[in-house]
């Protein structure tokens, strides 16, 4: 007698359920305790994962809380993929609709933030500009365009997300003060770094994503933040490598 | 503000960044260095399902590597090996230091 692949993956999860029909070991014994080890090894190496995935969140929720929180998660949101190093993705959404942790409003985007970190990670390599290759008559930058890496990252919170992060990360760090804060995560070199953005830095970000051209792009991030820096927020795309192509439309002469 | 004013203000923001980035990308520069980082703390963020995340399981580990200033890793001081010999951060994988 066989067992069909769902019914084995459903008992793997569900402790509740008996152990599948039919599993044997090499001498052809009944395996019901075998299959227990490794119910137990799926669920133990899925809560490492979650902890090696949201280092800050299982510092922030404490080593048994975590554990207790990734249990229920592994269960509800086995992997999709075999690919282990995006693992989680649903986790914000877990957390948010978490009852019991709704008094730490800031986990999910934490969470959301450490997500975009691990996706810039593997995100494909690309060749930056050079910086002055902005370096344009007033009137043609005005109507450039731009493109951004693909290890380039936004995450926007209505919480201090990137000081938590620091914090949470580094030992000399301040303490976080309220505020909601916009995180550019760029990869320079081998590891993606995420930056605080000024005021307005991601309106622009996503204006020029969206395909405006740089002036109309400024006129956005002003509308959203009067005191919008352009300067600031271009110096952060350019040392992050995270600019890959200007175009610029040719004025009639 | 009128369009040219505009326009001026966008130029000189951008002439800003730019010149910003002249003076910062040596600073910013970072280089490998071999054997200075303690067990479990290699740099890496890759995540669970990979092999580089604090995988060194020695302190200062000759075989891993953490990002460094450019121009830092062979000045950064380490405590001697317990015969004495002095630890230096290398540019190169070193022998010293390996897991059993």
């Amino acid at each position: 007698m066989t067992t069909s692949q769902s019914t084995f993956h459903d008992a793997l999860l569900d402790a509740a359920q008996p152990i599948p029909l039919g599993l044997s070991d090499g001498q052809a014994r009944p395996a019901g305790r075998r299959f227990s080890v490794y119910r137990n090894n799926v669920a133990v190496s899925l809560t490492e994962a979650m902890h090696l995935a949201f280092p800050v969140i299982a510092k922030l929720l404490g080593k048994q809380n975590m554990d207790g929180l990734a249990g229920i998660f592994l269960r509800q949101h086995p992997p999709a993929s075999p690919l282990m190093m995006h693992y989680g993705e649903a986790f914000p959404d877990f957390l948010q609709n978490t009852e019991q942790l709704a008094h730490l409003g800031y986990l999910p985007d934490v969470a959301r933030l450490e997500l975009a970190l691990r996706r810039s990670y593997h995100a494909a390599d690309s060749t930056p500009i050079a910086p002055e290759a902005l370096a344009l008559p007033p009137e043609e930058l005005v109507n450039a365009r731009l493109t951004f890496a693909p290890s380039m990252e936004l995450v926007r919170s209505p919480w201090p997300i990137h000081a938590i992060w620091l914090f949470n990360t580094q030992d000399d760090a301040p303490k976080p003060q309220p505020g909601a804060q916009d995180v550019l995560i760029t990869r320079a070199e081998f590891d993606p770094e995420p930056q605080l953005l000024p005021a307005g830095g991601a309106d622009w970000i996503q204006a020029m994503q969206a395909g405006q051209p740089l002036g109309q792009a400024h006129e956005t991030a002003l509308a959203a933040a009067e005191g919008f820096d352009l300067g600031a927020t271009l110096a952060l795309l350019l040392r992050g490598n995270a600019i890959t192509s200007v175009t610029t439309e040719r004025l009639e002469p | 503000m009128s369009n040219t004013a505009k326009t001026l203000v966008i130029a000189s923001a951008v002439a800003a960044a730019i010149a910003g980035t002249a003076t910062t990308a040596s600073a910013q520069a970072k280089e490998k260095c071999y054997g200075i980082s303690k067990a479990g703390q290699n740099d890496c963020a890759a995540g669970p399902g990979t092999t580089c995340a604090g995988t060194s399981t020695v302190d200062y580990q000759g075989n891993a590597w953490t990002l460094v200033d450019a121009g830092t890793c062979e000045s950064i001081e380490l405590p001697a090996q317990a015969d004495g010999t002095p630890r230096k951060g290398s540019l190169e994988p070193l022998e010293r230091d390996l897991p059993a």
